[in-house]
């Protein structure tokens, strides 16, 4: 694990990278590093995260810029913007039911091919998808989904990396620290190593990557 | 009475001590506010709360409790918070015992959508497809016809949420079930007689010999 500067750690991330972004309407997303990845200009980004918050807001950002060429999402309706740019044939969308789009990230980062789940059976979700009957039951094939790297927000940070979340920050955070190759971390808090009692710690230290320093 | 509050009423009925709820955005929020003084049950919100409780006094909101829709909310004391794998694991493993849905359409089947109307409101399917697939009992909370258009049809032209058929509708009008997937009238609204319920709905609909008005 490397503790950088914000500028340097967003450095790391090329254009044209796929990248798992934490947050629920912008609850635990990593604003620090939405901003830097503007104010750098990095484009054409495939984003992968449950919904683009609002114009000027979380990643709503980034849709704002135009940095974002392919989105993978649960929920665009509260980004009028990130519809325009659907509509406009500008953003490509792929819309994925909440449960499974979450369990396609954790497949990916426990390391399994994907998931059977009966959510979206008959229904437009299921376009294209493989159905597997287990038991007499139908369930559609998810695959597992896995990105370069992971943007997550933590509330409590060591020195090592060992992290822990807050309320409703948590959301796909720590699903999304296990599915990328590069896992780069904004916490709210970094703290000496030794303050966070181990059973508190979500995210063990070995998967975080870039620590993101205080500025 | 305003519709949604007949509606929201109606439905708070439904609700037994010690059940975990998740409410959908819109009238289904509404039933919160109607439920007896010192029933407990637990509210989820899918974003990785159970427990969730009325929204904050001014000036108290904490940027990291919040609901759904994002809005601020407090924590009753007996909350948890956990990831959305859990979250999804609560509502697709069989563990929620209800869901209370807003909805565009359902048929006569008891199949609902509620989640896009092609070339004119692509959302995104959120929660809702997991929420009908996976709770132990989804009520569809709403209006009953919108613009003069009826919303209980013989078959869904927008895309459905689900194959799975919901347990119960509940409008202004009517409380409707769907037993061996026919819709079949069990309650009218507060002076509406079942000829009324009849006229606002497309869909093919079982008329018992005596049809109670709701209790609110």
């Amino acid at each position: 694990m490397r503790t950088r500067s914000l500028a340097h750690t967003v450095a790391v991330i090329p254009d044209g990278a796929s990248l798992m972004i934490g947050g629920f309407m912008a609850v635990g997303t990593p604003e620090r590093i939405i901003d830097e990845i503007v104010r750098q200009k990095k484009h054409d980004l495939t984003v992968i995260a449950n919904d683009t918050a609002m114009p000027g807001k979380g990643i709503g950002k980034l849709v704002d810029a135009k940095l974002v060429r392919k989105l993978i999402a649960s929920h665009i309706g509260l980004n009028p913007e990130t519809q325009r740019q659907m509509t406009a044939g500008e953003l490509a969308v792929e819309l994925v039911p909440q449960g499974t789009l979450i369990e396609r990230i954790r497949a990916g980062g426990h390391g399994l091919g994907g998931v059977l789940t009966p959510t979206g059976i008959g229904t437009l979700a299921a376009k294209g998808k493989q159905i597997i009957a287990v038991e007499g039951k139908d369930y559609l094939l998810e695959t597992a989904l896995r990105a370069d790297f992971a943007l997550v927000q933590a509330f409590l940070a060591d020195y090592l990396g060992n992290l822990s979340y807050a309320l409703t920050a948590r959301n796909f955070n720590p699903v999304m620290a296990m599915a990328a190759k590069t896992v780069i971390v904004s916490a709210d808090h970094i703290m000496p190593t030794g303050v966070l009692p181990p059973d508190q710690v979500v995210t063990p230290a070995p998967i975080v990557d870039y620590l993101v320093a205080n500025s | 009475m305003e519709p949604q509050t007949i509606i929201a009423r109606r439905i708070a009925r439904e609700l037994t001590p010690g059940m975990l709820v998740n409410l959908g955005i819109g009238i289904p929020t509404l039933v919160a506010n109607f439920l007896p003084a010192g029933l407990q049950v637990f509210f989820q919100s899918e974003n990785g709360l159970i427990g969730t409780g009325a929204p904050p006094e001014e000036g108290m909101a904490h940027p990291m409790l919040t609901d759904a829709a994002g809005r601020p909310v407090t924590a009753l004391p007996g909350a948890s918070t956990f990831d959305s794998a859990t979250s999804f694991g609560l509502i697709r493993g069989g563990h929620l015992d209800l869901t209370v849905l807003g909805g565009l359409q359902v048929d006569q089947a008891g199949r609902l959508a509620n989640w896009m109307i092609p070339d004119k409101m692509v959302p995104g399917m959120g929660g809702a497809m997991d929420l009908v697939t996976g709770a132990k009992r989804v009520i569809v909370a709403m209006q009953h016809t919108a613009k003069g258009a009826a919303k209980i049809v013989k078959t869904c032209t927008l895309p459905v949420t689900s194959t799975r058929a919901v347990d119960l509708v509940v409008t202004e009008l009517a409380v409707i079930a769907f037993p061996d997937g026919c819709a079949t009238l069990l309650e009218t609204g507060p002076g509406i007689s079942p000829a009324q319920v009849a006229a606002a709905t497309e869909a093919e609909l079982e008329i018992p010999p005596h049809v109670p008005e709701m209790a609110l």
